[in-house]
């Protein structure tokens, strides 16, 4: 039988700890141009751990459909492009899997083009490829996605700006406080070091860790390179803080 | 053991193509209880340019104040089908539209009652991470004394509380920055 408590009991709830330093962008980064009339000004407010800010939306199965986790069959011919698989593990910052927490991706194709329509980047669409995909995680925080490699594309944030290939990825974790949405490179592009967005990352282990790395193990002979991508969410206090203003606001 | 969180990186200009499928603007459904509210917000940015590439996403109790959440194991009945979550992108006019449920309080850290409030997270294009704040009612007599107002320097915490519109409606706009710039927090 599931104990249920009391209000007076949650009025401590351990919280999430915040991201360790170095490993966040801020909000204001002048070389992505695009952030200095969206970031705020005024400091944010910290706040303390309550059921608001612990608790968060749960996914299951049944939001999922058969070939949401592969790219390259969710339309009548195959798309163009080189064939990946995209896998890895989905881990608390204490180093714990991850489970059963939906993991949305999407990317351009493999001539750099989004189906989109503020995309008019002079490239082919490809009517076999949406580049929208999504899974759960397994109980050890596992999750796979067969996709075609995305090709990188100009963009205008200053003269002869090209993004670096990526798959853009979304996760909840277990709470609102996990909420996480960043971006999958790939292993010896040379675009990184002139991707504002990669270089907005502070601590240089922070930013290598958004590169996949080639992994023979789900590498599938004669089908498809594989690319070992792991992610880590914000870990939880092992007990509730009696104030959380003890601790610095630095994500 | 402990590992180092992954770096958030913007949802950039094409989020619509992964993250639409799970738009959810109307959170009401025949069976629930409580006060069925419209939010009509906006967001601009510091020129007062509607922002109309972003992602709204909220998260709420039920109108007796539970989560729908293992955490939240609190002896208040849950509402089968109402989950709390609701996602819906900006329009051209940077404008967004969700129907819910008046939420219930929820504890406060330390004990007593939040005010009746609804957790807002926004993505764009131009946030290399999410932004985080809430949206609390007006004419709600708990607003008075809810600790995450009260941090909220007095000036400032209108950016917090919607505007009555008529018949179920409230307004409320997120100003990203300048003189009017909406409370963002960090949690």
């Amino acid at each position: 039988m599931t104990s249920r408590t009391a209000d007076s009991e949650h009025a401590h709830v351990a919280g999430y700890r915040p991201a360790d330093r170095g490993t966040q962008p801020e909000y204001l980064y002048p070389p992505y141009s695009s952030t200095v009339k969206r970031s705020p000004s005024q400091p944010l407010v910290l706040l303390p751990a309550s059921l608001s800010e612990v608790t968060g939306p749960l996914f299951g199965w049944d939001v999922i459909h058969a070939n949401d986790f592969d790219l390259t069959k969710q339309h009548a011919g195959d798309p163009i492009g080189e064939r990946i698989v995209v896998s890895g593990r989905v881990l608390d910052a204490n180093a714990r899997p991850v489970a059963d927490t939906l993991v949305e991706i999407w990317q351009a194709n493999a001539a750099g083009r989004y189906p989109h329509p503020r995309d008019n980047h002079d490239a082919p669409t490809d009517p076999n490829f949406t580049g929208c995909g999504r899974t759960l995680t397994d109980a050890d925080g596992r999750y796979r996605f067969v996709t075609i490699r995305p090709g990188e594309y100009p963009w205008r944030n200053h003269y002869n700006a090209w993004r670096p290939a990526h798959i853009h990825f979304s996760l909840f974790g277990r709470a609102i406080s996990t909420r996480l949405v960043t971006q999958m490179y790939f292993p010896g592009d040379p675009l990184l070091e002139y991707d504002p967005m990669y270089t907005s990352i502070p601590d240089e282990r922070a930013r290598r860790r958004l590169v996949s790395e080639f992994d023979w193990e789900t590498t599938i002979p004669e089908q498809a390179l594989g690319y070992r991508f792991d992610i880590v969410l914000r870990g939880r206090d092992e007990t509730p803080m009696e104030s959380d203003l003890s601790r610095g606001g630095e994500r | 053991m402990s590992l180092r969180t992954t770096a958030s990186q913007t949802v950039g200009p094409y989020l619509h193509i992964g993250l639409t499928w799970l738009v959810t603007d109307n959170l009401v459904g025949p069976d629930f209880t409580g006060e069925p509210v419209t939010i009509d917000g906006r967001i601009t940015d510091a020129d007062g340019k509607p922002v109309d590439d972003a992602l709204v996403e909220i998260w709420q109790a039920n109108a007796r104040g539970r989560y729908d959440h293992p955490d939240d194991a609190r002896n208040i009945p849950l509402e089968p089908g109402f989950r709390g979550f609701g996602r819906v992108p900006t329009n051209a006019a940077g404008a967004f539209r969700i129907t819910t449920i008046k939420p219930g309080p929820v504890p406060a850290p330390g004990g007593g009652m939040q005010a009746p409030h609804i957790n807002v997270l926004i993505f764009m294009r131009g946030m290399l991470r999410e932004l985080r704040t809430r949206l609390y009612f007006p004419d709600e007599p708990a607003n008075a004394s809810d600790p995450v107002l009260a941090r909220v320097p007095a000036q400032r915490r209108g950016t917090l509380i919607a505007t009555p519109r008529g018949s179920g409606t409230l307004g409320w706009n997120v100003v990203l920055q300048g003189p009017d710039e909406t409370v963002f927090f960090d949690y």
